[in-house]
Order: structure tokens, then sequence, then C-alpha cells
């Protein structure tokens, strides 16, 4: 497996942010997740749940509510505004103020022509969804008391809305309400506390379901306003509910971290006469679920332990599959750590600060698994706070490690950095070309001479640094017509490539030299998660969602033999069914047929050289090849070689000769 | 031998009441369950046995009340026949013949003329491999009747009835089967697998103990060893099953029944706490706590007033509404070890050993009824485990059953050993045992032997207990000394015996307690108990004496003695060894009205059991593998009449019959072929006789007339003094079981005045009390109901402050008892239409 010191960076304190809303949207398969921070996150179900599109939060920006609007996405919050999302440019689009105080809750009809608001003042308001914007058209009659859920009828006609104590259902033709129903407030000293009916849903048969702050899964005959059956659920409150497409099924997210599930039953075979049984419970969070999305084959579920669980339904899909496999996703799918590998600096980005660290230093070699004696201890250099109300949504640092970029929506901001054995200074670039304006991804060249910054329309600004002043070389343009932002930026070591791949799965070359594009991968379906050219073979390597290991030579614009001979015998099971994507590939500079790849839980190096693993042979094989003798150990060793002695490797870098820098939030382990 | 076919090991008494679930009858008057080899149907309200059914020559493994006849019951058994009876006249009417072991039943309204019996597979030869059959049982008029159409329903089934449960009108079955749930479909002869996984990941452990179907609903109850019930719907389709899961129990679920409307599932287990849950509203549960020990069934009535759970210390409990126990049916309490020896009082001829923690408990075999609880030690037993509490370990009674020695025990650590030895003496007023002298540290080390004088009444009883530390002590009755008050005599140590610092192991009395055998280790010495003279030292190396036995009557000159390997006899007039044989026995007695002695020899891995004279070479008796293990506890009780048998085999049981306790806590005893018969025979006469008119209460009162008819003339303790005799009304309303009698209030004036007025034709009474008790059976015929037989040798029925009454009272006069019975005649006619309704 080769030789590496080993850095154990215990130091980056990243802290997810509470998950506090959630929209599904069946046709495109995309879930939106909105944050307590305000950031909004896109994961696309159809490609193995990759995190796609990061929409950086704001200062006090809190959202409350998401909903899709067929590809449209629109927010509201306590801010009391509604706001619809640039999905191409990962920034808020615009903003309009709903003139009712806080809003608690937004809804679309199904017919995707209206949007209905729950307001603090006790309004639902109704904008008209237009091409570019939306527009207020009216208010449905003023209730006493905030609206905090709102549901629509699938005809459109009629509404619900959860209230203070009770549902209200509107006839949204006339905007009156039809109907009032009072919700029983919990028992003993909550008694005179208010009930909040935190969530409702309306089903096609008129049915009206709602969960309240007493802990009450209530179904209620919404054409004559009567209490149907009331299921106690827990003792505190049900928070949310989500309702299945075929509306057989409903679930219910507590504070107890929760979900309980009601179904649709026949009480007895054969016969029309349904009732709602609370059949399973799910325990996947530790705290409140505060966001559910019910898809057709899983219950994702939210909360302020800021884990995203999908947990397939075992009678919806096949048993022991990948998809039957309950998903925990934690971490982001991309890079927060950036690496100066010749001044062993690290730069950590949080939503509203950057850190940036010097590595520890030891003399002397140990043994292989031996810890080494540290010389100097790794210091904290900076902490740089970012500037105005935007969270940072990119951060880079120069392989040299004098110069550090980051941007927010609005904004990039260049910093020249001089670092002595003692001192540290940092000085801001001040005036920087004006294409650098918005850009969603930052990256260095390696001789630290250039930034590349991706910006709208899938370009590249390619931006010289120089110590007097910085300037706008050119922009790098593909003519594929996807307006996708850029999420992947990768310089080849020499200088002479860029690759650039966007959320449409593509990934461009681009000639630095001639400033155009070289070639463009062909176009796999799957999202690439990982790309990086090697140093000698100049060819490039792509890691997509779904695990595929691809290989292009860029001199001959095609998959090279070893690429092609991987496709023809398929990857491992094993390696197929891992949950989380990779995050980065990087090569052995002393070994150029090693291939370095690393997700959250795993750190792999893949040996060109070896036979690939079969099927039915052992895929984490280290152990129990150490044990072999040598003539088998090389006769059972296959190109993949995997760790995993840590915990959530967030970055890993290889510097210069041996020196190689994991990042994890915890490590339980050295090794090397 | 041809002969010995003739003496079976049957279960006669003392049987398990909770092996199986028990039915309450659709009236909810009587609950039938599986004892040993019979059924008994007790009344729901009087908790006495009304009926048995015998016939089965196997344990019962099953009851189950006929869906086509609410009257008439089926019950199978081990020996591979299901029988149908009549259950409120006792007959059986029919008898099917299965053939193979059948190990439980089940029955469907849906199904007629078929019913569901689990045997073992027959198609591997897995022991483990039980099989669902459907029985079609031919309806023709034969007594015995052979099934030939079996068809296999379900393969691979657990042989625990509670794991199968037909679902909604019969159309469906459940089974449980390890982790796993099987459905079948009767329409469709399909059936649907569901199974979890053995192990989740939270160390629950997922397996299926019980299942319940509800009876409208298509919904199945599962209960789980780690305490979950599981609530199963949607099972018609393969895939898109689902359940929902309630948790309170801790322990395994044992028990789970719906009530018949099917609003309610009860649950039970180890934590005794009856549950109710209400269906389709899981949270709201009630609780019947404290119901004693582990349930191990639930079943209800079909009307669904009554409930009533088995215990695990075999005790069934009606329960009325789920909110009020209304009455307890108690078996004998065998639990998990026997410490005291197993003992016939002399007295009440009843067996005695302990029960319930802290208790000797008195058990009537004769009517297989648990008499009462004698609390030894006299403190509160907490359950929990790993407490060290006091327990009784040894009990001796003298030869008349006036004295009753227990020792109790409680092991703080292994070092120190607490142990009382209390002395009781039989209270002639209370008819109970009073406690006499309480000896705290009577020894030093643990008791290894006690042993009263049989020869009571001439002298003052001995008790000599032999213990570890070396000595053995005997206790003589002293009289107090004159200058203190103490009104009554106590216990004290009249000598210390040791023989060269050995540790003395049993102790035994001869018949007329005129010699002492002690063993110490390998030595057996003779004393005299009137000068503690050593008599005689006599050995037979190698191995310890583990038993010692005088013989008796004719025999009485040899003294018998077992050691590991070694049957010796001793002839004491010799002092030489007669003669000996060379066998592992675990346990030798004397039959206290015979020269017989009785050995089990531990051979092979089961018991084997000699029946011998010690002057005859060859034994009475032999039978190989009595049980599987050893047997350490033995009695022989002896009869109320005696057998007439000639056969020479089964002679030795005329005067007494032998139970003994297998390792498995089973009571068992050995029977002969023409009892068995006269048995039979006497049960159908009695049906044949009270075919007129059957009411329980006149069974009861039938029941009650025998008894006391017997009492006077079986009993021994026609020498101690009688109580004294008073008016046949006291008697009566004391005796009357509260629940039949008018409000208190009502008679209470009635009573007073019979206190108060001094009465002079006290004398005359006798005379027409005769003819007053054959009035009163003519007016019981009338009223159809009349008190229960509460029994006449019970010697707690009488309380201390009735019994001096009693003694104080006279009689009433005619007029008064007349105006009494005039009472009782008002009461009857409400509790009649009770009864009816």
């Amino acid at each position: 497996m080769g030789e590496f010191k080993v850095h154990r960076v215990r130091f980056f304190d990243y802290m997810p942010s509470a998950i506090r809303a959630m929209a599904f949207n069946s046709h495109t398969e995309r879930l939106a997740v909105a944050r307590a921070d305000g950031a909004v996150e896109i994961f696309n179900f159809a490609d193995n749940y990759f995190q796609e599109k990061v929409i950086p939060g704001r200062d006090g920006r809190a959202v409350e509510a998401l909903c899709w609007v067929g590809r449209r996405l629109f927010s509201a919050g306590l801010d009391g505004e509604l706001t619809e999302y640039d999905l191409e440019n990962l920034r808020p689009k615009y903003s309009i103020e709903a003139y009712g105080g806080p809003v608690w809750t937004i809804s679309g009809n199904s017919q995707g022509t209206l949007l209905a608001a729950g307001c603090e003042d006790g309004t639902v308001k109704m904008f008209e969804i237009l091409d570019e914007r939306i527009q207020f058209q009216r208010n449905l009659d003023r209730q006493k008391g905030r609206i905090i859920s709102l549901a629509w009828h699938p005809s459109g006609t009629k509404m619900a809305a959860g209230m203070m104590d009770m549902i209200r259902i509107f006839d949204t033709e006339t905007g009156s309400a039809t109907h009032r129903m009072l919700v029983e407030r919990g028992a003993g000293a909550s008694k005179s506390k208010e009930v909040v009916v935190w969530s409702v849903a309306f089903l096609s048969d008129h049915t009206v379901i709602s969960g309240d702050s007493a802990g009450k899964f209530q179904i209620w005959d919404g054409s004559t306003g009567t209490l149907i059956r009331s299921h106690p659920v827990t003792k505190w409150d049900v928070l949310v509910l989500s309702v299945s497409q075929d509306e057989s099924s409903v679930i219910a997210g507590t504070s107890e971290g929760t979900v309980v599930q009601f179904q649709f039953i026949a009480s007895t075979a054969g016969q029309e006469d349904k009732h709602w049984f609370r059949t399973r419970t799910f325990k996947n969070h530790s705290h409140d679920v505060r966001a559910l999305v019910h898809t057709d084959t899983a219950v994702v579920s939210g909360g302020m332990d800021t884990q995203l669980v999908v947990r397939p339904l075992l009678d919806k899909v096949e048993k022991n599959t990948q998809e039957s496999a309950l998903r925990k996703i934690a971490f982001p799918h991309r890079n927060l750590v950036s690496c100066a590998k010749k001044a062993g600096l690290l730069l950590f980005q949080f939503p509203d600060h950057l850190e940036l660290w010097r590595l520890g230093e030891s003399d002397g070699n140990g043994a292989p698994g031996e810890i080494l004696p540290v010389k100097r201890k790794p210091e904290k250099l900076i902490q740089l706070k970012r500037k105005g109300e935007d969270h940072i949504c990119c951060s880079a640092l120069s392989p040299c490690g004098s110069w550090l970029a980051y941007s927010t929506v609005s904004s990039v901001r260049l910093y020249r950095l001089t670092l002595s054995s003692n001192s540290v200074s940092i000085q801001k670039v001040s005036k920087l070309p004006k294409e650098l304006r918005s850009v969603h991804q930052l990256c260095f060249s390696l001789d630290s001479s250039r930034l590349f910054a991706s910006s709208s329309l899938s370009s590249v600004v390619v931006v010289a640094l120089d110590q007097t002043e910085c300037r706008c070389l050119h922009t790098l343009k593909h003519k594929s017509g996807s307006k996708q932002p850029i999420h992947i930026l990768c310089p080849s070591e020499d200088g002479r490539w860029l690759a650039a791949a966007n959320t449409d799965c593509e990934i461009h070359v681009f000639d630095l030299h001639k400033k155009k594009l070289h070639c463009s991968v062909p176009a796999y379906s799957s999202c690439p998660t990982a790309v990086s050219i090697h140093p000698a073979s100049c060819s490039l390597v792509s890691v997509h969602a779904d695990q595929q290991i691809f290989e292009f030579s860029l001199k001959q614009k095609e998959y090279t033999e070893w690429s092609r001979q991987l496709q023809r015998q398929g990857l491992h099971p094993l390696w197929l069914q891992r949950d989380t994507p990779v995050t980065r590939v990087t090569f052995n500079p002393t070994n150029p047929a090693h291939i370095v790849l690393h997700d959250a839980f795993m750190f792999c190096i893949i040996d060109q050289s070896l036979p690939l693993p079969k099927a039915e042979t052992k895929l984490y094989n280290q152990m129990v090849l150490r044990s072999f003798p040598q003539p088998q150990r090389s006769r059972e060793s296959h190109a993949f070689k995997i760790c995993k002695n840590f915990q959530c490797t967030l970055c890993e870098k290889k510097q210069g000769k041996q020196p190689h820098t994991n990042v994890k939030m915890k490590a339980t382990q050295a090794w090397s | 031998m041809v002969e010995q076919a003739e003496i079976r090991v049957v279960r006669q008494g003392g049987s398990k009441i909770t092996f199986r679930e028990p039915v309450i009858s659709s009236d909810s008057r009587f609950l039938l369950c599986a004892s040993g080899h019979t059924v008994k149907v007790f009344s729901t309200v009087t908790e006495e046995c009304v009926q048995e059914l015998r016939g089965h020559t196997d344990l019962v493994t099953g009851v189950l009340l006929r869906p086509s006849n609410h009257l008439q019951v089926y019950s199978c058994s081990a020996d591979g026949t299901v029988r149908l009876w009549d259950f409120t006249d006792g007959i059986l009417i029919r008898t099917y013949v299965i053939g193979y072991p059948i190990f439980s039943i089940f029955a469907s309204a849906s199904h007629d003329g078929v019913v569901f019996i689990v045997t073992a597979s027959q198609r591997d030869n897995r022991s483990d491999a039980f099989q669902l059959v459907a029985v079609h049982l031919p309806a023709c008029a034969d007594q015995l009747v052979e099934t030939t159409e079996l068809s296999a329903v379900l393969g691979d089934v657990s042989a625990n009835p509670a794991a199968i449960a037909f679902g909604r009108a019969g159309e469906y079955l459940a089974s449980a089967n390890g982790s796993q749930l099987e459905v079948y479909f009767f329409k469709k002869k399909k059936s649907h697998r569901f199974s979890l996984k053995d192990e989740n990941k939270n160390g629950g452990r997922n397996t299926l103990t019980c299942v319940a179907c509800h009876p409208t609903d298509d919904c199945v109850a599962t209960g789980h060893e780690d305490g979950k019930i599981r609530l199963w719907r949607n099972f018609s389709h393969r895939k898109e099953y689902t359940y929902s899961t309630l948790h309170w129990h801790h322990g395994a679920v044992a028990s789970l029944r719906f009530t018949p409307e099917g609003s309610n599932l009860l649950s039970g287990g180890l934590e005794s706490v009856l549950v109710q849950w209400r269906y389709e509203q899981e949270s709201q549960r009630n609780f019947l706590p404290r119901l004693g020990a582990a349930i191990t069934h639930i079943a209800v009535s079909p009307d669904g007033s009554r409930f009533c759970t088995s215990h695990s210390d075999n005790k069934i409990t009606i329960i009325q509404s789920c909110v009020k126990v209304s009455s307890i049916i108690q078996g004998l309490v065998t639990g998990d070890e026997v410490q005291t020896d197993l003992m016939v009082d002399p007295r009440s001829k009843a067996l005695v050993l302990n029960g319930k923690p802290g208790h000797l408990q008195f058990y009537s075999l004769q009517r297989d009824k648990l008499l009462f609880n004698l609390d030894i030690v006299q403190q509160e037993f907490i359950h929990q485990s790993g407490l060290d509490q006091y327990q009784v370990v040894r009990a001796a009674f003298d030869g008349s059953g006036s004295w009753l020695a227990t020792v109790e025990e409680r092991k703080q650590k292994a070092a120190e050993v607490e142990v009382n030895l209390k002395l009781w003496a039989f209270d002639d007023h209370t008819q109970s045992f009073v406690l006499n002298t309480t000896i705290a540290a009577p020894h030093e080390a643990r008791i290894s032997g006690l042993c009263f004088d049989p020869a009571a009444g001439s002298r003052t009883a001995v008790l000599v207990s032999s213990s570890a530390d070396g000595h053995f002590k005997a206790w003589r009755l002293a009289a107090p000394p004159a200058h203190t008050d103490d009104e009554g005599a106590s216990w004290s140590c009249d000598f210390v015996g040791a023989y060269h610092g050995l540790v003395p192991g049993c102790c035994s009395f001869s018949a007329d307690g005129s010699l002492l055998a002690v063993s110490f280790q390998e030595v057996v010495t003779v004393w005299s108990p009137a000068s503690w003279e050593l008599l005689a030292t006599l050995s037979q190396p190698p191995g310890d004496v583990r038993n010692l036995c005088f013989g008796r009557l004719s025999c009485s000159k040899y003294l018998l003695g077992t050691t590991t390997k070694l049957l010796c006899c001793w002839n004491l007039l010799t002092c030489s060894l007669e003669w000996s044989t060379s066998m592992e026995v675990s346990l030798l007695l004397a039959d206290p009205l015979s020269e017989n002695m009785a050995a089990f020899c531990h051979q092979d891995g089961s018991a084997d059991l000699f029946v011998f004279k010690p002057s005859e070479p060859l034994p009475l008796f032999s039978q190989k593998a009595v049980c599987p293990g050893r047997v350490t506890r033995a009695v022989f009780a002896p009869r109320e009449v005696m057998l007439e048998s000639c056969e020479e085999s089964s002679q030795w049981l005329n005067r007494s019959r032998l139970y003994f306790l297998t390792p498995q806590m089973d009571l068992l005893t050995f029977s002969t072929k023409a009892e068995e018969q006269s048995l039979l025979a006497s049960s159908k006469q009695l049906v044949i006789d009270d075919a007129v008119a059957m009411t329980p209460f006149y069974l009861l009162l039938g029941k009650h007339q025998r008894s006391g008819a017997e009492a006077p003339a079986g009993g021994p303790s026609s020498g101690s003094p009688a109580l004294p005799q008073s008016s046949a009304a006291v008697r009566e309303l004391l005796q009357t079981p509260a629940h039949v009698l008018p409000a208190a209030s009502f008679l209470c004036s009635a009573f007073l005045e019979s206190l108060l007025i001094s009465v002079t034709d006290d004398r005359e009474e006798t005379g027409p009390a005769d003819q007053e008790m054959e009035s009163e059976k003519e007016e019981e015929e009338e009223g159809s109901d009349e008190e229960t037989g509460a029994g006449g040798t019970r010697p707690e029925e009488a309380p201390s402050g009735g019994a001096q009454t009693e003694g104080a009272a006279p009689g009433l006069t005619r007029t008064q008892v007349r105006e009494l019975r005039r009472v009782r005649k008002l009461d009857h006619s409400w509790l009649a239409r009770i009864l009816d309704s």
C-alpha cells in the first residue's frame, strides 16, 4: 500500500446545522432540505441520493417551509418573506414581503397555479405563480390566531389550515371558512396551554389528518367537520405529517425522534371498509423530527440531530438490495477543506468564518503503525470572519500558501498571506476584476499563478495573480448549452489542463495554453463526485455518485484500457453498495499506478497494476492478506486496498514526497 | 412379569392444573382444566371441584369446548385419543383413537366435525418437529371410534398450544414458530410466512411466544420473548403486511387473548400483572397487578364476563370483569425444589411439604385439594431474585400428629448459617398448629436430620436433630419451672451426643421408640433413648451412610441402611450384617403400616423402584425406569379404605400408596388396574344416581355429606377430645359459605338471641336433629341450591372465636331454628333466580 505519514487532524470543529424543512419533487426526484442556518440543499434521489447543490444561507433568514412548484423552489420564513431560488446560479432569485408577519407555512396547489402562505396575523395569502415571479392575489378570511400549517385538497377547491386550538377549512374560491374543528388540549397541566396544530394533511376523500402539540394524531371528516378518530402518538408534540402519493399511508414525526406510520387498511380482507391503523414506528433520530417526506418507497426524515435519514419501506422494495438499506446522510458531499501542500497549511470552511491551521511537524521516522513524536503542535493561524450577511459558499487556499480566496453569493474576496516563522499577516486584495462577482467554486493552479472560478452558465473565469495586481485573463466556455453550475474544478499539475464538472453530469476539459475547450468526456448518467487529472499520463479519473470509476485519456480522447476493463468486469458489489460518494481523488507521486480516493468513512488506494477483484472475492481483505505468506499474498491481492480505521474523513491530499493528510472529525487510530 | 403390567405409574392428586390453558364453560359457571390424567371441572363461584372426567391413560394435553355443543368438551391426551365428554354429567360420550401422542387440540365453529391436533411430525425423525393435523371425526354412534381421515395442514409448528390460534370465523389460522409467523388461509389453501430477525440490533429477542387472533378483524397479535406485542395486519398480502408494536412487559409475554367482542386484548407474563389493552387505542391500558405468580395462561369465558389466569405456582385465578379477583383455585405448589421431605400429617392424612416461600402446605391427596398453608417463617417474603430469605428446610411430625418440628434456615454466607428450630403444638380449639417453642441456633451448623420418637402417647415425645457440627441433640418437652408464670410446657435440650468427632448424617427411631440409630459417616450407632447409652455400632464401609430405616412389625429386628454403593440390612439381635446387596439407592423408606420397604435406585439416568420385605430375599415388586432422573422425595400415604387385592405383586399397595416426586416436580403414584376400574365405575355410578336433577350445589352437598360421613370413621383423631357439639343451626351458619348466606344484619338478631337465652332442652336436641337433617334435605331439593361442602376435616375452618361461642352457647330453640331456616329460604329464592338467569 505504500508508506505515508499521516497527520491526525482533529481540530476541524465542523458542526452541521439542524434540518428545518424538506420538500420532495416526485417528478424530478429532487429533495430540497432547508437547514437552520438558512442553507438549502438539493439531493438527487434518482442519482444515489447525491447532494447536488447547496445554496448557502444568510444571517437572519430562517426557512420555515419549502415548496416545489414544478421545477421551481419556493421558501418562506419567519422574516415574513417568500423567496424563490435560482437553482442554476445557486442563489435566491428574489424575495417578496408577504405583509402578514412571520410566514409559518407555504403550500402550492396541485395545479401549480397558486401558492398559499399562512401568516402570523391569521391570514392565508394567495399568490399567483407567474412565469418569472409570483404576485399577490388575495387574502382568505382572516382568522384569530396564527396559521401554522396548510394543506390543499387535491382538487384545489378547498384548503385546511392548522391554527392554535383549531383547524379551519376554507373554500378557496370564495375565500370563506366553511368548517371549524376544535382540537382538544392536552390533559393535566397543559390544559391551560393552547394546542398548536403543527401539521395538517387533506386527502382526496375529504379526510383531514392533523398532528398537534398535545401528541395526538387525529383523523377528521373534512366534509362535515367531525372528528373520526384520535390516536395519542406521543406525550409531546407531533411536529410533521407526510402522506404517500397513493394516500394509503401517513407518517408522523414526533419530538421524541420517532416516526410513526399509519396505514389505511381494510380491517377484514376483501372488504372496502378501511380504517387508519397505527403500524410501524421508526426510531432513527435522537431529537425532534422536524421534516418528513413520504416517497413511494421510503420514509425520509430529518430533524434537530442534523442527519437526513432515508428509511426504505420494506414492503415496497425488494429485500436485501441496495435500495432496502437504511441510509444516514450526515456530512456534506463536497470538500470543506483545502490544503496548501508546500506550506503545510489547512483551510477549513465554516458558514460564517474560515480557519487557517498550520500542521504539526515531527522529525524522525517510525516503524509502520507507530505514532511519531510531535515536534511542533498544530496551531491555528487565522480565524477570518466573513463580511456581509451571506454565508460562505466556497473557499480555496493556494498550494504555496500565499493566497486565500472565498466567495459568498454576492462577492468574492481574495487575500494575500505572508507567513514567516512566527508572524502571520493577511492583506486583502482590493481590486478584483468585475467578472469575479458570484462564483460557485474556487481553485488555484498548482503554481499559484492562476485562480479559477466557476461562474454562471457553466463558464470558468481565469484570473492571473500577481504581486501587484490581479486581472481577468479570459473566460472559458463550452458549447453544450448546459446552464447548471460547475461543482468541481480540477487543474492538472503541469498547468495545461483544467477539468470542470457540472451537475448536468458533464465533464469538460479545457486547454489552458490554447485557452479553449479541449474535449468533453462522454456524458455518463450519474453525477461526478470527484475528478482528478493524472500528472504523468494525463488521464482524467472521475468517480461518480453511483460509485463507478472511469479513466479517460486526454491525449487519445477516449477511455483507457484499464477503464474499459473495469467496465467490462464490473465493480465489486460491496463497492457499489457503499452509501457515501467519493469526495476526492488523487495520485501517489511515487507510484503512478496508484489512485488514491476517499469518502467520509473510508480511504482506498487502487493499484492499477493488480488484477481487479472478482465479485466472489473478499473486498476488504487487508487484514486477511497480512496473515498470508508472501507468495499467497501476491496471488490473493487485488487492486482495491481499503482502510476504514478512522471516522469521517472530510479531505485528504498528497503533498510532496510522502506526507499525507487526513482530516477527520474524530480519528480513532493512526495508521501508516 | 405379567402381573406387573397391572401396576402403572399414574398422576393422582397434586397434579398440575396449570399445565394447559383452562376453559370456561359458556355459562361461566364451570372451569375445566387438564390435571394429570383427568380433566377437572371446577365451579367458578365456589372453587370446588364438581366433576372429574376420568378415562385418559396418559397426561391430558388439551381441553376444548365443542364448538357445536357448548355442553360438551373435547380432551386430548398423550395416550393418542381424543375424547368427547358431557362435562356437566361427567359422561364419556365418545373416544376417537388417533394413534399418535397428541400435544394440543384446536377447533373452530366453521369447521364442523373437524378438530385440529398437533402431533409429532412423522416425516422426519426429529423429536422437535411437530405438525398440525386436521382430523375428521366420523359421526357414528359407537363409543370407540377409529379415525382414519387425517390430513396434514401445517408442517413445522410449535408444540406449545399458545402458538396456534384460529382467526376470524375460522377463515385462517396463525401459527408461531421460532421467530416466524405463518398464516394459513383455509379458502385459498395457502399460507404466508412472515419472519423477523432473530435478534434485533438492540438485543431484543424476537422469538414469538404466543399468538392470538382478533375475533372479527383481520388482526393477529403475537407475543415475543423480549416482552413486545406485535399486532399484524394486512397479512392476506404476501408483501404489504404491516405490524405495530406494543411494549409494556419486561419479560416474555406468556399468553395473549382477545375478549370475545374484540374490544380488548389481554396479556400476561412474568410480571404477574394482567394487562388489558384497548383494541385500536392501545395507549389505554388497564392493569390488574399482584396476582401472586407469573401468568402462564389466560382464558376468557365465551360471554366475556370472566377471565381466568393460570399461574406458575399451580394456581388458577378467576377474575370478574377485569377488576376483581373473584376466586382462586390452588393446586399443589411444588415450585423448583422441595426442600422438606414429603410427609403425611397423621391427623388430617394430608401430604405436607413446603409450598409458598416460608410456608408448609397441607394438601389432601384424597380430595385433591389444598387444605391450608401454615406460615412457618412468619416473615414477609420479598419477591425479588437474589435476596437471601428464610426457608423451611426440614419438618417432622410426631406419631400422633400433635407436634410438628420445623427447621428454617437462611444462608447469609457460606460459613454462617442462621438456623431456627421451631416446635408447633396442635391446638384442638383452633384446629391448627400453634407455635410452642422457638430455638434459635439449635446447632452450630446446618441440621442434617430431624426425627420424632414415633411411639407417642406413652411417654413424652423426644425429638432428635443431627447436625454437621458433629453432634446430635435430643429435645424433650419439659414442664415449666414451678415459680414462673408460663402457662405451658416448652421444649429444651435433653442430651447432646457425639461419636469420635465424626459428622452425623441421618437419624431414625425404631417403631416402638426404644432404639435410636444415628449414622456418623460410615458408622451407624444405635442408642437407647431411655438412658442415652450407646448400645452398638455397625459399619459397612466403604461410603457414608445415607439413609437409615428400622424394620416394622415382624421385621423390627432389622435395621436397614444405604451407602453410596450398598444396601445393607443388619440384624439388631446379633448386631451383624444380615445381608447386603450392591445397588445405588437414592432413597429408602419404610411403609408405616406394613413391613414393606421401598428403595429407589438410580441407574442409567433413570430411577428404579424395588419394594421388599427385609426378611425376604426376593423383592415383592420391582419396576425399572419409573421416571428419568433421581428420585429423592417419596412417601407412603395410608389409604382411607384398604384395597383388597389378591395379586401378589400389588398387595403392597393395599394399605398405603406410594407417592414420589420426579426431578421435574411431578407428583406420581402407583395404581393397580382394579383400582382404576373401581374409580371409573364409581364416577359413573354417581352420575347415574344424580342424573335426575344435577345442580352444582346438589353435587357439592352430596360430596359434603359423604365426606362428613367418612371423617369420624377413618380419623385417628377420634382419640382426641371431640369438639363441643352445638346446635345444627349454628354449625350450619358457620359452615355455610358466606356467599350463600343472607346479609349479616338479617341473621344478627336471631343469632344474638340464641346467645342470650339459656336453653334447657339441650339434651333433647340430638333426637330431633336427625329428623331436621332429613327435612332439610327435602327443602334443599326444592330450593335446588344449598351450602357447599366446606370440608369437615379442614382444621382452620372453625375460627377461634366461633369455637369459643360454640363452647359457651347452648343450641337454639326449635322455633328459632325454624326462623333461621325461613330466613335462609328467603335468601334462596333470589339466589336461585340468579343462577337460573
